[in-house]
C-alpha cells in the first residue's frame, strides 16, 4: 500500500496527484475546483478573497526571517495575487513541548511586526501543544481574508501577454538550503521573504494585468507550467532575461540544482498585456530587479513551456518532480 | 567555505563563439554520427542547454552508462533497506528514490526509518561520531569522482578509531565499462569522456582503449563551449578516420589526473569484478575494500539476509539504453508506464539518468 512521502508536499507532480486523486475526489465545489491561491467568494454584495496556508519550515530561523514572518507574508501574498487587499488573518499555533520560550516570543513578535507592516489585523487564533518529539518545534497556520479589488485569474490570460517576474529568483530556496545543510558561502544568501503590499497599489492600478502568482514551492518553473496547463497556453521564456543573484546561480551550479524550481517568498509572476509596468516596478524596493522574462505565444491544450537557453538552444520546462535532491557529482 | 562569487556561466556561454562552432559543425558533418557520452552531468548539460536543438540532425548524442545511480545494482539498494532496521542509513540524494526489489529508501524513511541525505560522506562520518551508540552505514556509490572522498573519510575514520561507521561498497570505474562496451560492439562512432571522473584518473587512463579499439575519444567539461568543441573534435576525428585522445577540458583534467586522490583510492580499495544494473558483470570495474579496511565493510559486519530474491523488471530496456542500442523514446514504457514518479527502470530515477533527463528536457 502506498503511503504519503515528503515529495507529496513539495508543490510538484505528486502533490497535484494527491489533490486530484484524493482530496478533490471527496471535496469538490465550483470554488475549490479552480485551485486558485485564494478562493473568490461573493457574500451578499461584497467580493472577498479567502485563503489558508500552513508553515512547517525547517530551520525555524533563517537568514532574512523566521517562520513567523513567513506565515504572515505567505498568506498576505496569496491574497494579493488574486487581486485582494489583505485585511484579516487568523493564527493557529502547534507548539512542541519543550520549545524555547524566548524563541517562541521572537516568532510572535515577528508575526506582529509583519502584520503591522502589511496592514492586516490578526483577529483570531488557536494554540495547541503536542508532546515532545511529536512536532518540529513549532508549526503555524494562518488563514486570511481580503477585499477583492481586481480579480486576477489564469482564465484571463491572452496570447501575447508579457510574463514578468518582480525580482531575483531562488533566494529563499538557497537561503534555507544553506542554513539547513550548514553550507558556508563567501557571499551569504538572504531569503527574499517579504509581503508585497508595498507594490500592490502599482499592480492594482494597472488595468493590463490578467494574472498574478507567487512562485513559492516549485519555483517559477512549477508555476509557469501549472498556469500554462490551466489556461491551455504555450509560453516561451528567455533564460537570459530571468533575474538571478549571481551567488544563487553559482550555488545552483555547485549543487546541481535548477534555480527555476527554487522557492521564492517575496516575488510575483505577472501576466500582463503591457510591459511598461516593469519600469514602474523598478522604482520600488520590492520590484527593483523586475524583468520581462517571456511571452504567451499561443493557445495550446498541451500547456507547453519552452525555455530559450542562454546559448540559443531550446528545451522544455516541466512540472517539478518531488523534492530537490543534491546529486552525487 | 565555498566561493559562490565566481561567474560560472558567462565566460563559457559566449553565444557568438558557440554559433560559429555550430556553423562549422554544419559545414563538416558529412555523414551520420553517433557520439556516446558516459557521464550523467553531460546528459543533463546537453539537454538543459538545449544543444540537441542546435546540432545538425545527422549528429546523435546518446547517453551510455554514465549515471552512477542508474548502474547501481538493485541488490545494493535492497541491502541498504534491510540494514535500516539496525542502523542510520546515509546516502547521496540521487539514490534516495531508486526502487529496490520491493521498496526504496524514500519509502522506508516515510515509515520511520532513519535515512539521511548528505552532500558529502564527511557528513556521514560526523553523524557516526555524534551518535556513538548507533551504527551508521554510508551507501558508497559513484564513479572515480566520489571514490576519493570515500577513501579519505575511511582513512580518517581509521585514524580516529571510529567503530560505528561502515560503508556499503558500490563504487564503479569508468574505463573498464568503456572497454566492455567497445569489446561488445558499441553502437557509437566516438566517446565524449567524462570531465569529473577524468580530473581524478587523468587522460592517460583512456589511451589503451583508443589504441586498442581505434575509437575517437575526447575528454570534455560541462559548459556549452566544452561540449560543442568536443563534438566538433569527434566529428573531425571520425571524418579523418584518425582515432585520437583529445582533451578540451585541460583547465580541469591533466594527463595523470590527481595523484593524491589516486593514491588514497589505492590505499583503501582494490579493483574487483562488479555488477552493473541492466548490463551485467564487468571485469575489474568495481572497487572493494582492502583487507586493512575490512572493518568498515557493512557487508562483512552485518549478516545480511534478504527475504526475497531481487526482481529485475524484464520489460525494462534500460540495459539497451545504457549500451546506446536504443534511445529512451524507443522504450515502450517511456513516459507512460515509466515516469519519474513511478520509475520502472533505474534510468528514470536519478535526475541524471538518461530517461529522466530526456523526460524532463527532451520533449521540445
Amino acid at each position: 500500500m502506498d503511503s504519503i512521502l515528503l515529495a507529496h508536499g513539495s508543490g510538484g507532480k505528486l502533490q497535484s496527484d494527491l489533490l486530484e486523486k484524493v482530496i478533490l475526489k471527496h471535496i469538490k465545489n465550483p470554488i475549490i475546483n479552480l485551485l486558485e491561491d485564494s478562493a473568490y467568494l461573493s457574500v451578499n454584495k461584497s467580493k472577498i478573497a479567502f485563503t489558508t496556508d500552513s508553515y512547517v519550515v525547517n530551520p525555524l530561523f533563517f537568514p532574512g526571517g523566521n517562520i513567523g514572518k513567513l506565515a504572515v507574508c505567505g498568506t498576505v501574498n496569496d491574497l494579493l495575487c488574486i487581486g485582494a487587499k489583505p485585511l484579516y488573518l487568523s493564527l493557529g499555533l502547534i507548539i512542541e513541548e519543550g520549545f524555547d520560550y524566548e524563541r517562541f516570543e521572537k516568532i510572535i513578535a515577528s508575526i506582529a511586526s509583519e502584520a503591522k507592516n502589511a496592514g492586516v489585523k490578526i483577529v483570531c487564533g488557536d494554540t495547541k501543544v503536542v508532546e515532545h518529539g511529536k512536532g518540529d518545534g513549532i508549526y503555524i497556520n494562518t488563514a486570511g481574508i481580503g477585499e477583492i479589488k481586481h480579480y486576477f485569474s489564469p482564465q484571463k490570460i491572452e496570447t501575447g501577454d508579457f510574463i514578468i517576474v518582480t525580482g531575483n529568483i531562488g533566494d529563499h530556496g538557497i537561503a534555507l538550503l544553506s542554513e539547513r545543510q550548514k553550507l558556508k558561502f563567501k557571499t551569504p544568501i538572504i531569503s527574499d521573504v517579504a509581503n508585497l503590499t508595498g507594490i500592490s497599489d502599482i499592480l492594482f492600478k494597472n488595468s493590463g494585468i490578467h494574472c498574478m502568482r507567487d512562485p513559492t514551492r516549485g519555483g517559477i518553473g512549477g508555476i509557469l507550467k501549472e498556469i500554462a496547463l490551466k489556461s491551455s497556453i504555450e509560453i516561451e521564456i528567455n533564460e537570459k532575461s530571468i533575474p538571478i543573484n549571481p551567488g544563487v546561480s553559482s550555488i545552483c551550479e555547485i549543487l546541481g540544482i535548477d534555480p527555476l524550481y527554487l522557492a521564492n517568498e517575496g516575488k510575483f509572476i505577472i501576466f500582463s498585456k503591457e510591459e511598461k509596468i516593469v519600469s514602474t516596478l523598478k522604482h520600488t524596493k520590492l520590484g527593483k530587479n523586475a524583468a520581462v522574462i517571456g511571452r504567451v505565444i499561443k493557445k495550446d491544450q498541451k500547456g507547453k513551456v519552452i525555455l530559450l537557453t542562454k546559448v540559443g538552444g531550446k528545451r522544455i520546462i516541466d512540472i517539478p518532480r518531488g523534492e530537490l535532491l543534491p546529486r552525487i557529482c | 567555505m565555498l566561493n559562490n562569487n565566481i561567474d560560472f556561466k558567462s565566460k563559457f556561454a559566449d553565444i557568438k563563439l558557440i554559433d560559429s562552432l555550430i556553423n562549422d559543425l554544419y559545414r563538416i558533418a558529412k555523414q551520420n554520427y553517433i557520439i556516446m557520452e558516459v557521464c550523467g552531468t553531460h546528459t543533463v548539460a546537453f539537454l538543459k542547454l538545449g544543444l540537441k536543438s542546435l546540432l545538425p540532425k545527422t549528429i546523435r548524442v546518446i547517453a551510455g552508462p554514465g549515471c552512477p545511480v542508474c548502474v547501481t545494482p538493485q541488490k545494493l539498494i535492497d541491502y541498504s533497506i534491510s540494514l535500516a532496521d539496525y542502523a542510520i542509513i546515509v546516502s547521496y540524494g540521487d539514490i534516495f528514490r531508486v526502487p529496490g526489489s520491493f521498496s526504496s529508501l524514500e519509502k522506508v524513511k516515510s515509515k520511520g526509518k532513519d535515512i539521511r541525505i548528505v552532500y558529502s560522506i564527511t557528513e556521514a562520518l560526523d553523524i557516526a561520531i555524534d551518535n556513538p551508540k548507533k551504527m551508521v552505514i554510508f551507501l558508497a556509490v559513484g564513479f572515480e569522482t566520489t571514490a576519493p572522498a570515500t577513501a579519505n573519510v575511511l582513512i580518517r575514520a581509521k585514524k580516529l578509531n571510529v567503530n560505528n561507521f561502515f560503508i556499503l561498497p558500490g563504487h564503479k570505474l569508468i574505463p573498464p565499462a568503456i572497454e566492455y562496451l567497445c569489446s561488445n560492439g558499441v553502437n557509437a562512432n566516438g566517446f565524449m569522456l567524462p570531465g569529473h571522473v577524468s580530473t581524478i584518473i587523468g587522460c592517460s587512463a583512456y589511451q589503451s582503449i583508443v589504441d586498442k579499439y581505434k575509437i575517437p575519444c575526447v575528454v570534455t567539461g560541462f559548459e556549452a563551449i566544452d561540449i560543442v568543441t568536443s563534438i566538433y573534435k569527434l566529428v573531425e576525428q571520425i571524418n579523418n578516420k584518425d582515432a585520437r585522445l583529445d582533451n578540451t577540458y585541460s583547465r580541469g583534467v591533466k594527463w595523470y589526473g590527481n595523484p593524491v586522490a589516486k593514491e588514497n583510492i589505492a590505499t583503501v580499495f582494490r579493483t574487483a569484478d562488479s555488477e552493473w544494473r541492466s548490463i551485467g558483470c564487468i571485469p575489474d570495474s568495481g572497487l572493494e575494500l582492502n583487507e586493512n579496511f575490512h572493518k568498515f565493510d557493512a557487508m562483512k559486519k552485518f549478516d545480511i539476509k534478504l527475504s526475497n530474491i531481487t526482481i529485475e523488471n524484464n520489460c525494462c530496456r534500460c540495459g539497451d539504453i545504457l549500451r546506446g542500442i536504443i534511445e529512451p523514446e524507443q522504450c515502450a514504457n517511456f513516459g507512460n508506464k515509466c515516469t519519474p514518479e513511478k520509475p520502472i527502470g533505474p534510468c528514470m530515477v536519478s535526475s541524471e539518468g538518461t530517461c529522466a533527463a530526456y523526460f524532463k528536457y527532451g520533449k521540445t
